[in-house]
């Protein structure tokens, strides 16, 4: 027996300390409610289905590589399109953007936590959940070609196509479902991302003040409310027609299959913003701290976002045009599409003026949202192009669509997701990246980004159809193709590059300290990773740049404002 | 961290942001009145649009009394909700038994008009764009009905179980929301499907 003061010095110096089970720390890790913790599993889920993603597009662009080729079948290609697309919206896109929202929100407000940590673990929950759904059918479902088969109705899902009578058997309905549940976990997460910035910024942080990716995060957050619904909605529309025997969209009961458009472009063209705001949300963050200036035109890129968040809501039929919506829905909908490039143009100016005269630091979180600039301006000029109804016509559903759309979802989004990744990775682990490989990554990935998706355009222009399992040698198309899958090649070795540089990286990376790239905003201030509770002290902040001014005590931001 | 406590003690005076149990039923209610447009857009469209009967006309009668009801739960909610600020928790909890009630009836009235549909009219989710359109839009809305019921009914419990005091009054307030907006989502239903739609 010890002395009863030995005993209480002992364990005050050195509490108990059981070796850890790896048991525990996977019961950490479920049970968790801590914000970044619950960030860092939606990034680390979405991280693992952008490979499982980027594997079935490797499946299609070998097909498509030369002309009559039967690598895969028809029905397998069906499945591939369907679950890529389907997968990189709701299971990729959609946790990757929250994950960072979820870790960096609260850091940069100046909170311990999000509003409602038990709700957010929810939705994270639910939506793995959806995913895992998603991805069962490959074992468990059943469809048009018996036991073990994947969705195949495409990520739009189209009606007549998903009616019960033309896709039999049960992938369609674990679509729904899965889909259905992502809804649900992103409504729970907007609803917590808007009432933490609403509710719990720290003392002085007025909105005027709060740096920009919370600003950006919620206006993606209020209109993740408004476009989740009606695809939940329709999805349980779809589902009372498959499971009840309603007829929402059966054409043989009077149903409209045109309705299911509606409904799902209602959804679908605000999502696209809803993806690439919190990708501009990165942008302003990242431009600023690499061109040591502070962000060209605060609030009209605050104003900008809300514009943009309103006019996607009033564009979605710009996806219809080939249904023949009648001379004014083509006008109202080709006025709305191309007014909506006002404010990004405004976002595109105001960086280039941040970059203006700034000392640029060409760090590997730099030269992406450089690259992003440039590949999301032409992602916008091909919009335009797609946006006047007559071209439309001409060019709808054909590959000239989809290299439009990987412009922005690959070009623009991803990029801004690897260079937050670069950004803020430092933060999470405590350790840099490393920016040999970083470069390796960026150089590779960029070529065959350039590769794939410039050349796409031109079988697009020469009316490749998209969806096609493959295609006559007469057409012309072959050799654009190859150069596509050529391309797809130098991307998977990048992606390859990228996930050893974040295991050797997280093992062997050097030390970041608590403020690596010398920043501004307040998740800077505590250390990486951060401690469990964020901030010993809640912090007071005095300008839009809180960390300047303690660093420049002697012409703090706040004489300014 | 040293260096940051300097800036930490410049107070900034009062620092008051909204509550975040209002905040985020007002989010949720947004959300779900997405959700609700969208039924009541589909029903629109495909008013008059079955292939076959039977039609609105034929077979809607007015929910008077289950309206008036579900309408007036509305108030009686309020009022628990300020008898419990008041801290007259037993006052409360009688104005949540009326409220809970109330949202009874309407839901039996419901299951009677159903019942009177399927078994009288033959009127399924199946059998035409009417089917369809009624029973998901006005089932959406009981659904919540009873979500909101299921809430209430708890409270209620905590309130006969002597649990509920004024300090619970805030969350009984932003529940009282949730069922606000239940009884709003009714006006539009009854407005669409009983008075356009006939």
């Amino acid at each position: 027996m010890m002395p009863p003061q030995t005993a209480g010095a002992m364990t005050f110096d050195s509490p108990p300390s059981h070796p850890k089970l790896w048991l525990d720390a996977v019961n950490e890790w479920f049970t968790t409610v801590d914000h970044k913790r619950i960030g860092m599993l939606y990034i680390g889920y979405a991280l693992v289905f952008l490979l499982i993603a980027g594997l079935e597009a490797a499946v299609m662009r070998i097909q498509l590589a030369v002309p009559n080729n039967h690598f895969v079948s028809p029905q397998v290609f069906n499945r591939m399109f369907t679950m890529h697309g389907t997968t990189m919206v709701f299971f990729v896109g959609m946790p990757i953007l929250f994950g960072f929202g979820n870790y960096l929100i609260p850091l940069m407000i100046g909170a311990r936590d999000m509003a409602f940590p038990r709700l957010n673990a929810f939705s994270f929950w639910i939506s793995a959940f959806g995913g895992l759904l998603l991805y069962f059918s490959f074992i468990g479902g059943d469809g048009l070609y018996g036991a073990g088969t994947a969705p195949d109705v495409g990520w739009f899902a189209y009606a007549p196509l998903t009616a019960k009578l033309f896709s039999p058997g049960h992938s369609t309905d674990y679509w729904i479902l899965g889909v259905f549940l992502s809804g649900i976990g992103s409504v729970g997460t907007a609803l917590n991302i808007v009432t933490t910035i609403v509710c719990m910024r720290c003392k002085g942080m007025t909105m005027a003040r709060m740096p920009l990716l919370p600003w950006l995060y919620l206006v993606t957050s209020a209109m993740v409310f408004i476009a989740i619904g009606p695809l939940t909605a329709a999805q349980m529309m779809l589902g009372f027609d498959r499971f009840l025997g309603a007829h929402f969209f059966d054409v043989q009961a009077g149903g409209s299959a045109v309705l299911w458009m509606h409904f799902f472009w209602i959804f679908g063209h605000p999502e696209v913003y809803i993806l690439v705001l919190p990708a501009f949300a990165f942008a302003n963050e990242i431009i600023p701290v690499f061109s040591r200036k502070p962000i060209f035109g605060y609030s009209a890129m605050v104003g900008a976002t809300v514009l943009i968040g309103f006019i996607s809501l009033g564009v979605w039929a710009h996806h219809m045009f080939t249904v023949g919506l009648g001379p004014a829905g083509n006008t109202f909908f080709t006025l709305a599409t191309m007014i909506i490039s006002v404010p990004t143009g405004i976002k595109i100016f105001n960086w280039l003026a941040t970059l203006w005269g700034g000392k640029i630091r060409f760090a590997t979180p730099m030269i992406f949202s450089i690259a992003f600039l440039f590949q999301f301006l032409i992602a916008g000029l091909t919009g335009i192009m797609l946006s006047a109804a007559p071209f439309d016509w001409q060019l709808g559903n054909s590959y000239f669509v989809v290299a439009h759309f990987h412009f922005v979802l690959v070009g623009a989004i991803l990029y801004m997701i690897f260079a937050a990744f670069y950004y803020w990775f430092p933060k999470m682990s405590g350790k840099m990246l490393s920016e040999t490989l970083g470069k390796w990554h960026f150089w590779l990935f960029t070529i065959g980004f350039h590769l794939t998706f410039d050349f796409m355009h031109i079988p697009g222009l020469m009316g490749m159809p998209r969806r096609i399992y493959t295609y006559e040698a007469d057409r012309g198309w072959a050799v654009w193709n190859m150069i596509e899958s050529i391309g797809m090649i130098f991307q998977a070795a990048a992606i390859l590059i990228f996930v050893w540089n974040v295991v050797r990286s997280y093992r062997h990376g050097e030390e970041a300290g608590p403020d690596p790239w010398d920043a501004w905003t307040l998740e800077w201030s505590t250390a990486s990773p951060p401690p469990h509770y964020n901030f010993a002290e809640e912090p007071v902040v005095h300008s839009r740049r809180p960390l300047w001014d303690l660093k420049h005590p002697q012409a703090p931001d706040s004489d300014y404002e | 961290m040293s260096a940051h406590t300097a800036v930490l003690t410049q107070s900034t005076g009062e620092w008051q942001l909204p509550d975040k149990g209002k905040v985020g039923m007002i989010c949720l209610i947004v959300a779900e009145a997405a959700i609700f447009i969208i039924f009541v857009l589909a029903y629109i469209f495909y008013l008059g649009k079955s292939l076959s009967g039977p039609t609105p006309a034929e077979v809607l009668k007015l929910p008077v009394l289950g309206t008036v009801c579900l309408l007036s739960s509305s108030l009686t909610v309020h009022f628990a909700v300020t008898a419990l600020e008041r801290n007259a928790a037993r006052l409360s909890a009688l104005w949540l038994a009326l409220t809970v009630l109330l949202g009874g009836i309407f839901l039996a009235g419901t299951a009677v008009e159903w019942h009177e549909l399927i078994y009288k009219y033959g009127l399924t989710i199946r059998t035409n764009l009417f089917g369809t359109t009624f029973y998901s839009l006005v089932g959406l809305h009981a659904s919540h009905v009873i979500v909101g019921l299921g809430m209430l009914g708890l409270a209620l419990l905590f309130a006969v179980a002597g649990k509920l005091n004024g300090s619970h009054a805030h969350r009984l307030n932003v529940l009282s929301y949730y069922w606000h907006f239940v009884d709003a989502v009714w006006v539009v239903v009854f407005i669409v499907v009983y008075g356009l739609g006939r």
